[in-house]
């Protein structure tokens, strides 16, 4: 899986569970609470969603590592490789 | 006399209203299909039961939330928004410019967090129970002032909240803590009445079917039919009828519609059976409340029944009725569950909302779905399937009960000043 899709994982995501957002034009380098309305039980979400949908296991101690899509892909993408 | 002192003999009058019913989303489209003997039920999937007869409401859930509020939230929460939003519009408060820490919003729920675990548990089920699974949103859905609090975000309201857990007596006891809270001066402004959520689990339905209580009729419209000889149980609905209210004189002060005054209550207890009701604290309710008006009970026009539709329950609140009206030859006898099921936690602040406009059309709406009437529920004034033009209404008395022997009745005056 490349760093791309893993972005656009995370962009279906927040599509979930922030659909008033419009999330068409995202900077990846950005963090992602600057570009959006979202709060920290949107970001409990995210993780809660990549368990369900994914089987991914973001620890509490890497939450930081959500903090823009750039560090989403950088983050996730290994964790998908290893599945 | 001091303010205070002031307020403990104030008039409390309803100044606006909001809705949502499974007939109607306003009082105006309500009303009508009340008198155009028009029904809300239909059936419904519930899980692990199939298709029931339910009160389903269809109100516009975007017009005052967002989609994201609309997920965190839950369905008692959105019905509690949309009905106090419509309260305060209706109400021709100026409510951006409105000091929000000077009201208060007191909901009636029958119960509440059912519909959120039952969720959650079906949720993990689909991972093997595996609780990392579970919501941190569950927390924040269950909590019992839930329904009361998803208002105070929406709205920016930060005077007291909280709801009010009364079983199906919870509309009107949303009511009258409003009618104590402003005559303490706790607040200037109340948005009080009642929700419900109910259809969404399962369990109330499961319940009142291990009960020999649920409703089932081929018609699913002609399900709820309270006093006809072959009733056989409940049609579970949601809902919800919130009130903006204000002691007269703040209301006059701003020159505010009236739509109506609650001119007395009472709530008391059983003290008897955990499901059945008690004619006789029922009939001492009614009596206990006609008191606190001050008024003589040939003084009101209509009384809205609790009425569900059991066998037991229907023939129980006639009796206590005939009791107390036996002889008020101009006293009217009716029922809203016949069209919208039962409402729980709403089911009493709805039914009031139908009946009030009879303050201006002098129309009583019947009790519909009558095909043979139990001789043991006949009253000589009980308005059947057709509604009864009378030369004025100027009281109501609404009835609403409840399950561990709770009994409320509610009296509103049609306003004169």
């Amino acid at each position: 899986m490349t760093e791309n899709e893993v972005k656009q994982i995370v962009i279906d995501i927040i599509n979930e569970i922030a659909p008033d957002e419009d999330t068409s034009d995202l900077k990846s380098e950005v963090a992602l609470r600057d570009q959006m309305d979202l709060d920290s039980m949107d970001f409990l979400d995210i993780v809660m969603e990549l368990r369900k949908q994914h089987g991914i296991e973001v620890p509490e101690a890497d939450y930081p590592e959500l903090a823009s899509l750039d560090s989403c892909a950088n983050y996730l993408t290994p964790k998908f490789n290893e599945k | 006399m001091n303010d205070r002192l002031f307020m403990q003999q104030s008039r409390i009058v309803i100044t606006g209203l909001g809705l949502t019913s499974p007939n109607g989303n306003t009082l105006e489209e309500y009303r009508k299909n009340l008198l155009d003997g028009v029904a809300g039920v239909q059936l419904m999937d519930i899980r692990y039961m199939g298709e029931q007869p339910a009160g389903v409401c269809d109100f516009d859930t975007k017009k005052y939330q967002t989609r994201k509020e609309l997920r965190v939230g839950t369905r008692a929460g959105s019905i509690a928004i949309y009905c106090a939003r419509e309260a305060i519009a209706n109400s021709g408060i100026d409510f951006e410019a409105y000091d929000k820490s000077r009201i208060g919003v007191y909901v009636g729920t029958t119960e509440h967090g059912n519909v959120e675990t039952e969720n959650e548990v079906y949720n993990i089920s689909k991972f093997e129970y595996d609780t990392r699974f579970w919501t941190h949103h569950h927390n924040p859905r269950t909590v019992a002032n839930n329904p009361a609090g998803e208002i105070t975000i929406n709205m920016g309201i930060t005077g007291p909240h909280y709801t009010i857990g009364a079983a199906c007596a919870a509309g009107n006891a949303g009511l009258v803590q409003a009618v104590q809270m402003l005559r303490l001066g706790e607040v200037d402004i109340a948005l009080a009445g009642g929700v419900s959520e109910s259809i969404q689990t399962f369990g109330i339905f499961a319940g009142f079917k291990s009960q020999g209580a649920l409703a089932t009729h081929e018609d699913v419209s002609k399900a709820s039919r309270p006093f006809d000889k072959n009733r056989n149980g409940i049609v579970v609905s949601e809902g919800g009828a919130i009130y903006t209210l204000e002691r007269l004189e703040d209301a006059e002060a701003r020159g505010a519609k009236i739509i109506a005054e609650i001119i007395g209550y009472r709530i008391n207890s059983d003290a008897s059976d955990y499901v059945l009701p008690n004619p006789e604290r029922q009939a001492e309710c009614m009596r206990a409340a006609l008191a606190n008006a001050g008024i003589e009970a040939s003084e009101v026009d209509i009384v809205n029944t609790h009425a569900t539709s059991t066998p037991q329950g229907d023939i129980q609140e006639i009796k206590a009725i005939a009791e107390v009206f036996g002889d008020c030859p101009t006293t009217y006898i009716n029922n809203t569950k016949s069209f919208i099921g039962h409402a729980m936690g709403a089911a009493g602040a709805l039914e009031l909302a139908g009946n009030l406009p009879s303050f201006q059309d002098n129309i009583i709406h019947p009790t519909i779905n009558v095909d043979e009437l139990d001789p043991e529920c006949a009253m000589p004034n009980l308005v059947i399937n057709e509604p009864r033009k009378v030369d004025a209404v100027k009281v109501i008395l609404n009835n609403s009960f409840g399950m561990l022997g709770i009994n409320s009745a509610l009296i509103v005056r049609k306003f004169e000043a």
